[in-house]
């Protein structure tokens, strides 16, 4: 399922004004800016927890907000699922009931899924009879989600479920939205501030400034045009398969290349990070080197920003991008089209999940 | 009881009707007034306010006295129950009257303080899951804020037990009719050698009064571990 949304909205709140034009259609879409940009406000208007002064918005054939035609749609009628950063879980009910509040609210043509389904994908069969508030911040957050794709809303909106939830625990909840965005193809609007997310959660991102919806990117587009703000980095996410052992290390198949690793990914796709900064460059083959990982690269663009150097690099058919700095690229004589060799620590690699 | 007079036992029995009577009634009321004054933006709010609390801060004996003038044969509100031939003065159905009067800001106030506790983005979720606004209102806000209606309720019938002005001039002070214990403690007292009895019913109603803090209590315990 494709959403197929078209905003133009105008709103203003006190000092702040908030402007949207865009319209989408892919599966899944960030939203991404700081805090205080107006990511928060497009989320509420979208979902018809605030009346936008005028303009109009449309979900696929059902225009859910007019001013000019005097429709707006209220909250309920809408369709829009939300997850809310605190997840919202009612304390005066279990997680069954939980569950079941928006399923048993959904009209019975819609409910195109069944509770046993999603509690399985969710992992969450053995919470149903606990109160909300014995659940931990991840297990919120899973039962928060259940109970909004039971109501088969036409579009999940999602702000900022993963912030407050340490680093550990994002990763692991991360495989379950993958899982449930794909099972059961309900089309995303991910809010975030997390560039790292956004990367492992959307395809394209509306990037949000000041109360304007500033441009609409492709979210890999967006992790490489931020490279260019002082003091950040890159970081290269490798989605592998199962690996094999190799004495003590893990060997991973990446494209044609092999990949030497010393962490062992227990899932079908294991994602590593891998920081750009931990990647050398060589001009030749080195005799011999500590570093496990060495790949024959293609150098395809090379990009300076003050003493940083971006080099885009082929290996094989892989793209990989590495950063070294300005007098690294004169003394290996870099240029566009030349081969290099890149050397990686099997060490260096972060599993992300 | 071996001290308690026949009658005193009557007044007893009145006193719990009363109150159980004035606060079952007032209730529903007070949820819809608590919810007007919590969450809307109608028009003379203030003064809804105003009307609900002034009993709290006038003497009772005023707010009966007010009420026998709406209620009485030429009131108001008297003249049109008299067409259907209901009287309120003088009649179970007038302490009643007075005790919810007296008794309703308490309840108003503890409903009201509830659900303004109450998180609103519970009601934002409820919504976005397909509740319209009375729904999320009944299954949602309206649970949320049990403890606080209890609490009112209590507040209430413990307030009820006690009314005395408002009751005696709406309602007057007629034995096994509208004779409550604080009116049969006032009877003793005014009567030559009722000491004793007085102290008796003043014994009964700090028990009472015990017995309702010591219910609301536990109560209230039951529901936190909910």
């Amino acid at each position: 399922m494709i959403m197929q949304l078209e905003v133009a909205v105008h709103k203003k709140l006190g000092e702040f004004q908030f402007d949207a034009e865009f319209s989408l259609n892919s599966q899944r879409t960030g939203i991404f800016g700081a805090s205080g940009s107006g990511k928060s406000t497009l989320m509420h208007l979208l979902a018809g927890l605030q009346k936008p002064d005028s303009g109009r918005i449309r979900l696929g054939n059902v225009t859910l907000f007019d001013s000019t035609a005097k429709i707006n749609l209220p909250s309920e009628k809408r369709r829009i699922g939300v997850v809310f950063q605190h997840s919202h879980l009612f304390p005066n009910m279990n997680v069954h009931r939980n569950l079941l509040y928006g399923w048993r609210r959904t009209p019975e043509q819609d409910r195109h899924l069944q509770p046993e389904a999603i509690i399985e994908v969710l992992n969450l069969s053995h919470l149903l009879d606990r109160g909300v508030n014995l659940l931990s911040g991840g297990e919120r957050q899973r039962v928060a989600l259940a109970r909004t794709v039971l109501t088969c809303p036409r579009l999940i909106l999602m702000d900022e479920p993963l912030t407050g939830l340490d680093e550990e625990l994002k990763f692991q909840i991360m495989p379950y939205l993958n899982t449930v965005f794909a099972n059961f193809s309900i089309p995303l609007l991910f809010i975030s501030h997390s560039l790292l997310e956004m990367r492992l959660m959307t395809e394209q991102v509306l990037v949000v400034e000041n109360g304007q919806v500033m441009r609409q990117v492709a979210t890999e587009e967006l992790a490489q045009s931020m490279w260019a703000a002082p003091g950040q980095s890159y970081a290269n996410l490798l989605r592998l398969g199962r690996p094999q052992a190799q004495g003590d290390l893990w060997a991973y198949q990446w494209g044609d290349a092999r990949l030497v690793l010393t962490d062992q990914g227990e899932n079908e796709e294991n994602i590593f990070e891998l920081d750009a900064r931990e990647i050398v460059l060589f001009k030749r083959h080195p005799e011999a080197t500590s570093a496990r990982n060495l790949l024959s690269c293609e150098v395809r663009k090379i990009f300076a920003v003050g003493n940083r150097v971006r080099v885009e690099l082929q290996c094989g058919s892989q793209p990989l991008i590495a950063q070294i700095v300005p007098e690294s690229m004169r003394e290996l004589e870099l240029a566009e089209g030349k081969e290099v060799v890149a050397m990686i620590k099997a060490s260096a690699f972060r599993r992300l999940m | 009881m071996p001290f308690l007079q026949p009658s005193d036992f009557q007044a007893i029995l009145l006193s719990f009707k009363v109150a159980c009577t004035a606060t079952l009634l007032a209730t529903p009321l007070g949820i819809g007034v608590a919810y007007l004054l919590a969450y809307t933006r109608i028009p003379g709010k203030a003064l809804l306010e105003g009307i609900v609390n002034l009993p709290l801060v006038l003497p009772p004996v005023v707010v009966g006295y007010l009420l026998l003038v709406l209620f009485g044969r030429h009131g108001w509100i008297g003249v049109f129950l008299a067409r259907f031939d209901i009287q309120i003065i003088f009649t179970l159905t007038g302490a009643i009257i007075a005790s919810a009067v007296v008794g309703f800001p308490l309840l108003v106030r503890s409903v009201r303080l509830g659900m303004e506790a109450v998180d609103p983005s519970y009601r934002t979720a409820a919504r976005t899951l397909g509740a319209g606004p009375w729904d999320a209102f009944f299954t949602i806000t309206l649970p949320l804020s049990g403890r606080a209606v209890f609490a009112g309720m209590t507040l209430m019938f413990a307030r009820s037990l006690g009314e005395f002005g408002a009751t005696i001039i709406l309602a007057g002070n007629i034995p096994g009719v509208t004779q409550t214990i604080p009116l049969a403690i006032y009877e003793y007292t005014s009567s030559p050698g009722g000491d004793q009895m007085a102290l008796s019913l003043c014994l009964v109603s700090i028990l009472l009064s015990f017995i309702v803090l010591l219910v609301s209590g536990a109560a209230t315990k039951s529901l936190n571990k909910r």
